[in-house]
């Protein structure tokens, strides 16, 4: 798409982009360049020399069971906050949906985790399962039930996820809800007339056409599950115990500035890249199509 | 009645309670760790460390966020807000005005490098800050900008979302209005500075809520780069407030502060909800 109409002149353009392409190229360009080639390096332990191992890292990396099992931890747990939070959303959604009025009210309430941040919202939720000071943790106590989630992995993922899809919820809703409210309610009311009951009516109406804000908020969970939830994980678990809740980008920052293993840093930095340009090539390609419908 | 309630859209009676019930449930899972942390920014270290605590606020209020506001733990929590605004501020009025600037040069020149210019700035749309960390904490540091606003800052700005978003608005604008300010002679920026800036008003206050949420909400970034106390921000300061090892965390300063960390981005959200909204429509799509 071109503007039919433009102006004249080749310096004031180039001058207008300057600022950003200043910004962007020392920022984001060489740094990320930078990523590329120190992957293919090992510095001495002394940082002074540079030495050529071509692709070692990333074979280092892929043969290093720490990393594989980062892989999986990362798939769990995105896949984990995707379908909690959009579940929950979703759920909240098709019954704000339902009612005439009061569904503003719901929807000013339920934004507020939006503004939480993830590293607070870790806090929040820590505090709740603090294992010596929790509410949570001691009622779970009374009722038998001995929760520790510094020494038990699955109950610290547990944590972890919750405590993400938490903050999740209302990005998730007012997309789900925008989705519901752009349905024709007479499509609905005619199969409501037919005798189609609720359900019926989700499954074969409703749900179909939401498929594309499904579709794309799967995607953009994914993304936020895998970059954004960094905060949540440093606050509560700092990616313990063991491992347990080390995912991809806790990694690259515990190698990287707590571990100082810059050419593995490097390379894991590499490996996300790709991830996420996949993600955005599968996002665009979905925008894309949806231009169409 | 069930079978009357499944037949009809719009709910009456029982169903009507059923869903708002639903809805409530919901709420108390949203609501429910922000209310306690501010029950804990209410009470006394002993009510909280002898569990289980109350769950109803206590008489301590003003004492204990006077406490995180003006001492904190490690820096008062007053000056980590003020570092939190000038970030969140600089992050989204800095990105703003570069977007707008470049977006119109895109649209309304043609001029050479246009077309890689743009694939260069798009391809920024595809790594957020935490993928090349490393690297970057490498430029920043050796600009010697640790520690300081323009080292938080402009890492952040350096993506092109924005420029999209833009760019996106000014193809909808009819082309007869620049057609007319090109008879009139008018120069291309009184174009932008009398047409095209007027017009974008509600782009701009959208983005602005959402660009103002990232900045005050980011964490690794400012962990990484402000050592020391006197430049945190008050959402990677929360962290810094527990102790290492076995001390007892001082829970109702440490719930202060995050009620604090959440206050501002809540009150831009809520006072500016339509906006918001239709931003985060528009942006993601």
């Amino acid at each position: 798409m071109e503007k039919r109409v433009t102006f004249k002149g080749i310096w004031l353009p180039l001058l207008l982009v300057l600022p950003q392409l200043v910004v962007t190229a020392v920022f984001f360009f060489y740094p990320a360049g930078q990523a590329v080639y120190q992957s293919l390096f090992i510095p001495d332990p002394f940082g002074l020399s540079m030495k050529w191992v071509g692709l070692g890292n990333f074979e280092y990396l892929l043969g290093n069971s720490y990393y594989r099992a980062s892989f999986v931890t990362t798939a769990v747990f995105s896949t984990l906050v995707t379908v909690v939070s959009m579940g929950v959303a979703l759920y909240l959604a098709v019954l704000a949906d339902r009612l005439i009025k009061g569904s503003g009210v719901y929807r000013t309430l339920l934004i507020w985790p939006y503004a939480v941040a993830p590293a607070v919202a870790g806090v929040l939720w820590l505090f709740m399962f603090n294992t010596r000071v929790g509410v949570v943790t001691w009622y779970l106590g009374v009722l038998g039930y001995d929760w520790n989630h510094v020494l038990n992995g699955e109950e610290a993922m547990g944590l972890v996820v919750v405590a993400s899809a938490w903050g999740r919820i209302s990005y998730n809703f007012l997309f789900f809800l925008a989705a519901l409210q752009a349905i024709p309610r007479s499509v609905v009311e005619a199969a409501a007339i037919d005798g189609a009951r609720f359900w019926t009516r989700f499954r074969t109406i409703v749900w179909p056409l939401l498929s594309p804000t499904t579709f794309f908020l799967l995607v953009v969970n994914i993304v936020y599950a895998f970059f954004e939830t960094f905060g949540v994980i440093h606050t509560i678990t700092g990616g313990g115990p063991q491992q347990s809740t080390t995912i991809l980008v806790y990694k690259v920052f515990s190698d990287g500035f707590v571990a100082q293993d810059l050419g593995s840093s490097a390379a894991q930095s590499v490996i996300l890249l790709v991830i996420v340009g996949a993600l955005t090539i599968v996002q665009f390609k979905f925008i894309e199509r949806r231009v169409h419908y | 009645m069930a079978g009357v309630d499944s037949g009809m859209v719009e709910k009456r009676g029982l169903g009507r309670w059923m869903t708002h019930l639903g809805l409530i449930i919901g709420l108390l899972f949203i609501f429910f760790p922000i209310w306690l942390a501010f029950v804990a920014s209410t009470v006394t270290q002993p009510e909280i460390v002898k569990p289980p605590m109350p769950l109803l606020p206590g008489g301590h209020f003003f004492e204990n966020y006077r406490r995180a506001l003006v001492s904190g733990v490690n820096a008062p929590v007053a000056w980590m807000m003020l570092n939190s605004l000038i970030m969140a501020l600089g992050i989204a009025l800095g990105k703003i005005v570069i977007s707008l600037l470049s977006a119109f040069a895109i649209v309304y020149f043609k001029f050479p490098g246009r077309r890689l210019f743009f694939w260069l700035i798009f391809m920024t749309l595809m790594l957020p800050v935490e993928v090349r960390i490393v690297p970057t904490y490498e430029v920043v540091a050796n600009f010697g900008m640790l520690n300081s606003y323009s080292g938080l800052i402009f890492p952040l700005i350096a993506s092109a979302t924005a420029t999209f978003l833009f760019r996106q608005f000014f193809m909808t604008v009819p082309d007869e209005l620049a057609e007319a300010a090109r008879v009139d002679g008018a120069r291309p920026m009184r174009f932008f500075w009398d047409i095209l800036l007027p017009m974008s008003r509600t782009n701009i206050a959208a983005l602005f809520v959402i660009l103002f949420i990232y900045g005050w909400n980011q964490y690794l970034w400012p962990l990484l780069i402000t050592t020391d106390p006197s430049m945190n921000t008050i959402v990677m300061g929360i962290k810094q407030m527990f102790p290492s090892g076995d001390d007892t965390a001082d829970w109702p300063v440490i719930m202060a502060t995050s009620i604090l960390a959440m206050i501002p981005p809540v009150i831009v959200v809520i006072s500016m909800q339509k906006l918001f909204i239709r931003g985060l429509v528009d942006s993601e799509k």
